[in-house]
């Protein structure tokens, strides 16, 4: 599913972000990106959805070079992506039903068929009753989950969060947790970068360890 | 089909609702595309009732040819028939040199003829063209001034000239104003479109990340440029129709006055079409050169 080698990263200001990483992660995995901050984790997420291009070796996300791509070529890329951001980059001038709504309209979803799937998400996030509540009256675990919910509601198959439940207390980072382990359950290829890595133990996941932008472990 | 007409769809009412959404800003923009675009409209019916005007007046020019005081009668019945014969001369009206000189004195100039040694008028001819256009009515003249023992030929088409030329240069005029004022229209919306990207940016920069397409993400903007064009374009076609419909009393008056059948023309709905379709297209344009300078930043 995802393949990285040799991989560069970096920055224009001289930082090496990532030196010559190798790993590859199979379909339907729950993988967790773990390191200090600084580490290259955010890094390595953005090369996976295309955000950055890699210096030097090669990123393949289902058998594509995604650094290769033409910028015309990387939305079709994305659309195939789930992103969950550390802050969550929701739209505050709308509902929470229209943030989730937003990915559907971007593919072109036929309204009727894209309402029926926001209203199942939102279920699936445990927000049906908060469909019309604007995110600024939300709490921070709501605005999460309402973030997941926005990054599932198209089906993608590869889901990337970034540190999903920083800003968590314990039972929302449980849940927002057993959220992602539900995806990777139904096949969806599940990759979190966290320093939380206890939350995800129960649910076995695979471990890409960084450091100062090396790898350290493959699992 | 169907995502492309969703999008579609999506995409104008979002640019309705942003129009809608800004009212004051709306209206200001509208009154100055609406004022920018009826000077030349305005410009261009005038210059069009004008035409009519110099139409009108110069149907029946006529051209004097006048005879060598030497030719006979002879001389002159030849020229005669060459003017029958001429595809170019609708008619021809002889006046012998007599029958001037009679005319003169019933009009009481009878003592100064009699003074005069010799009868002093030529044979004439009074030509109605068939073609009168100026340059048809130029090139008649000097086809006229060629035939034998003519010796001058006057043409009554001077002042139709100068409407002509003038009549050009209003029409240079008011292709320069379209031309700056349509270079205007695009500048205030590519500056209404550079704002709205900014105050969009976090909107922008989500889309990208869901994966939006450039043109996706201009599509709102392309249709507000083309709204706001539209709206100008109306109140221009408004501005042009009420100023025409003021003015045309007092032209009336005018025309009376000067025994003119002139009129002020008013826009036709091919007009209105034209300056709608003008006015959104310029409006659209503007929004794109906007959208494709300012996305390059995200």
């Amino acid at each position: 599913m995802i393949t990285f080698k040799n991989v560069y990263k970096r920055y224009p200001q001289g930082m090496d972000a990532l030196a010559d990483i190798n790993f590859e992660i199979a379909q339907g995995t729950l993988t967790l990106l773990k390191g200090h901050s600084g580490a290259g984790k955010s890094t390595l997420l953005k090369l996976i959805a295309a955000v950055e291009k890699p210096t030097a070796g090669t990123v393949q996300v289902s058998g594509e070079n995604v650094g290769a791509l033409k910028r015309a070529a990387v939305p079709w890329l994305r659309r195939n992506i789930g992103m969950v951001f550390q802050d969550q980059k929701l739209l505050f001038d709308r509902s929470a039903f229209a943030n989730v709504m937003l990915p559907l309209q971007i593919i072109g979803f036929p309204p009727r068929e894209a309402e029926r799937r926001v209203r199942a998400a939102l279920d699936k996030v445990g927000l049906a009753d908060r469909e019309r509540a604007m995110p600024i009256a939300m709490s921070g675990g709501e605005q999460q989950r309402l973030a997941i919910a926005r990054a599932v509601v198209s089906r993608p198959t590869l889901l990337l969060a970034d540190e999903p439940t920083a800003h968590l207390d314990a039972d929302n980072a449980r849940d927002v947790a057993r959220l992602f382990h539900e995806f990777q359950q139904v096949g969806v290829t599940v990759v979190i970068a966290t320093h939380n890595e206890e939350l995800y133990v129960p649910y076995a996941p695979d471990r890409i360890s960084l450091a100062h932008g090396r790898l350290e472990v493959s699992a | 089909m169907n995502a492309w007409l969703t999008h579609q769809r999506a995409a104008l009412a979002q640019a309705l609702r942003r129009l809608a959404g800004t009212p004051t800003t709306t209206l200001l923009a509208a009154i100055s595309i609406g004022i920018a675009l009826s000077l030349p409209a305005g410009g261009h019916l005038l210059l069009t009732s004008l035409q009519q005007l110099g139409q009108g007046s110069s149907a029946n020019p006529q051209i004097s040819v006048f005879m060598t005081l030497d030719a006979d009668a002879k001389a002159s019945e030849k020229v005669g028939e060459q003017l029958k014969v001429n595809p170019a001369v609708g008619a021809a009206q002889f006046i012998g040199r007599e029958t001037t000189q009679k005319r003169l004195r019933e009009a009481g100039l009878a003592q100064v003829i009699d003074s005069l040694p010799r009868n002093p008028f030529p044979d004439t001819f009074v030509v109605t063209p068939a073609d009168s256009s100026p340059e048809a009515l130029e090139a008649l003249r000097a086809e006229l001034a060629k035939l034998p023992h003519v010796d001058q030929v006057q043409v009554d088409s001077a002042w139709a000239k100068r409407l002509s030329v003038l009549l050009n240069l209003g029409r240079t005029v008011v292709w320069l104003l379209a031309g700056l004022f349509g270079i205007g229209l695009i500048a205030l919306v590519f500056n209404t479109i550079r704002l709205q990207v900014l105050t969009k940016r976090e909107e922008i920069e989500v889309s990208r990340l869901l994966g939006a397409t450039d043109t996706y993400i201009g599509r709102p903007f392309y249709y507000f440029g083309a709204l706001q064009g539209l709206l100008g374009g109306l109140l221009a076609c408004a501005i042009v129709f009420a100023s025409f419909a003021i003015l045309q009393a007092r032209v009336a008056e005018l025309a009376e006055l000067y025994r003119m059948g002139f009129e002020l023309h008013q826009l036709k709905l091919t007009d209105i079409l034209a300056l709608l379709g003008l006015s959104a297209a310029l409006g659209w344009l503007g929004a794109a050169l906007s959208v494709r300078q300012h996305l390059r930043d995200f």
